[in-house]
């Protein structure tokens, strides 16, 4: 179940958007979401299709396994479809009974289907060319200057970076207590929803005891290795700006201004 | 490096009010001088207080009462905090709950960072450091997927990097199977004989301690042993009022000396039967 979505999986693969820096891509990402949401017209469409082909040719990552990561979103896909297509008002182009498709529907569920298949796409290929610590990396690099508003950066990357760590130790443990519970008569898969809500409890309540557990022993063992904050730490690899990434800031900024001048002429 | 006199601490559990309800003492007085360069082992049963005095070489407990100083730093100080747990560094039981990184590298790092070692220097130290344990070839994995030993040995690593005089090592092997363990023994040992480097072993297996060079015994908090291994391996009737579990040879020669076969006193290794039996016949 947790395997199907690549959403937050690394491919790795050494293709020049590996190598970017993680804040050229956090930013990337970010821009490209601006555009998907605000483009209009065809020729904007056009521009951000021929962009995402060839952002990913050049990340080296297998198309099809990028459309996995889809997968996990096909229930969202058709409800955004069937609710757009007949609830949205207009030129009817074809009715029965009480069921009525119009010109804008089609329009605007086609719209819709799209920028969410893009959105899964482009943030996917952010996470699949980034190792989740380059991601917490680059946030925390990035978004230093909000440290001057008292934001804790240093303590929510730290946070996130743990909290990857964990995920598979956790999984596995959640794997183990089933098995245990199974073994004492427990039964996980049969029932209504509420039968299935219930018998989650003796599953849940080890697992947040041991979880617990862990992390007081997880905090013992950084301050014994002197942890005290954010505050005088270095890094092992600090990230430093390559040209490659300048190249990439203004391509970006190409892109958006491309899109937005678009979006002016077909209005 | 070490010197503790009359060294006590208290566990007090409050109730809501903030009333003490109960109070458990953990360290009746424990007396403690360790040496620079030396292999010592503290032995002792389960809630023999052992962990709790682990806990306060590395200053994540502060004592009751008594005195305590490492590397010639007063614990009771609090400017010293930070220089007492980069100079005693310090590897716990569980494995998987003290690697902090998902990377092996970044977390031998994790101590080097904190410390605010220039980057380059972090290289190297992590370097030298996963060296040391024989684990460099395994630098850019994820710590997920290797053995407990292997796991216990990268936390060494990572506790190495920092550059400690001492290491005080809370039962690393208790979680492991009899591979692992020796691996993580042998890196110990390794560690001590070629970068002088003290170690402190707190185990209640006594087959660890046999190699050491100096052991303590500890029994409801408080030192009720110590010597050299051999001295206390003879000792056999008080040490297994302690509920501590000899080696088996050492329990074989201790047997076989009651029922009147001729050997010496704190036999530890079979070789050493082997050859005390050669003599006798």
């Amino acid at each position: 179940m947790i395997r199907d979505i690549t959403l937050g999986q690394y491919y790795p693969a050494g293709s020049i958007l590996h190598k970017l820096d993680p804040r050229v891509k956090l930013l990337g990402t970010m821009i490209f979401l601006i555009a998907v949401f605000s483009y209009r017209g065809i020729p904007g469409l056009v521009c951000i299709t021929v962009c995402l082909a060839a952002l990913i040719k050049l990340s080296k990552v297998p198309f099809s396994y990028m459309v996995k990561g889809l997968r996990a979103i096909v229930v969202l896909l058709a409800l955004t479809c069937v609710f757009n297509l007949f609830l949205t008002p207009g030129e009817v182009v074809f009715s029965f009974w009480k069921v009525t498709i119009t010109k804008e529907g089609i329009n605007l569920s086609f719209r819709m289907v799209l920028r969410l298949i893009y959105l899964i796409l482009g943030t996917s290929l952010m996470t699949l060319t980034t190792t989740p610590n380059q991601l917490t990396d680059g946030l925390e690099q990035g978004l230093k200057p909000l440290n001057r508003i008292h934001i804790p950066v240093h303590e929510l990357a730290m946070m996130m970076s743990i909290a990857l760590r964990f995920i598979p130790i956790l999984i596995e443990e959640t794997d183990k207590i089933m098995k245990a519970q199974t073994a004492r008569g427990a039964n996980f898969d049969e029932g209504g929803l509420i039968q299935k809500a219930k018998s989650m409890v003796p599953l849940l309540v080890p697992l947040f005891i041991s979880a617990f557990r862990r992390a007081n022993d997880l905090a013992l063992a950084m301050e014994a290795r002197c942890y005290h904050g954010g505050e005088g730490r270095t890094k092992l690899h600090p990230l430093r700006y390559q040209t490659r990434d300048y190249v990439a800031y203004v391509l970006m900024l190409v892109f958006l201004a491309g899109v937005v001048a678009l979006r002016f002429f077909s209005s | 490096m070490i010197k503790a006199k009359k060294l006590i601490h208290k566990y007090t559990r409050y109730d809501a009010d903030g009333n003490v309800t109960e109070q458990k003492m953990a360290l009746t007085g424990v007396d403690l001088n360790i040496k620079p360069g030396d292999f010592v082992a503290i032995l002792g049963h389960n809630g023999s207080g052992k962990s709790t005095l682990a806990k306060h070489l590395n200053v994540l407990l502060y004592p009751d009462g008594g005195e305590l100083v490492v590397d010639g730093k007063d614990v009771y100080e609090e400017k010293n905090l930070w220089d007492i747990r980069q100079s005693a560094g310090m590897v716990f039981q569980n494995p998987d709950n003290q690697i902090v990184a998902a990377v092996i590298e970044e977390d031998v790092a994790f101590g080097p960072e904190n410390l605010g070692v220039p980057s380059a220097k972090i290289e190297e130290r992590v370097t030298s450091s996963l060296k040391s344990v024989e684990m460099l070839s395994y630098r850019t994995h994820s710590p997920n997927k290797l053995s407990g030993g292997q796991k216990q040995r990268v936390a060494i690593a990572g506790v190495m990097a920092m550059e400690p005089k001492c290491i005080i090592l809370d039962e690393p092997t208790a979680m492991l199977d009899p591979v692992g363990r020796k691996e993580v023994l042998h890196a110990i040992h390794e560690l001590n004989r070629k970068k002088g480097v003290t170690i402190i072993l707190i185990t209640h297996y006594m087959e660890e301690v046999v190699d050491a060079d100096y052991v303590y015994v500890m029994h409801q908090g408080a030192v009720v042993m110590q010597g050299l291994p051999r001295e206390i391996f003879s000792r056999v009737e008080e040490l297994e009022s302690y509920r501590m579990t000899l080696p088996q040879i050492t329990k074989l020669a201790y047997e076989l000396k009651q029922s009147g076969v001729d050997l010496p006193d704190g036999i530890l290794t079979k070789e050493e039967l082997v050859e005390a039996l050669k003599q006798c016949r």
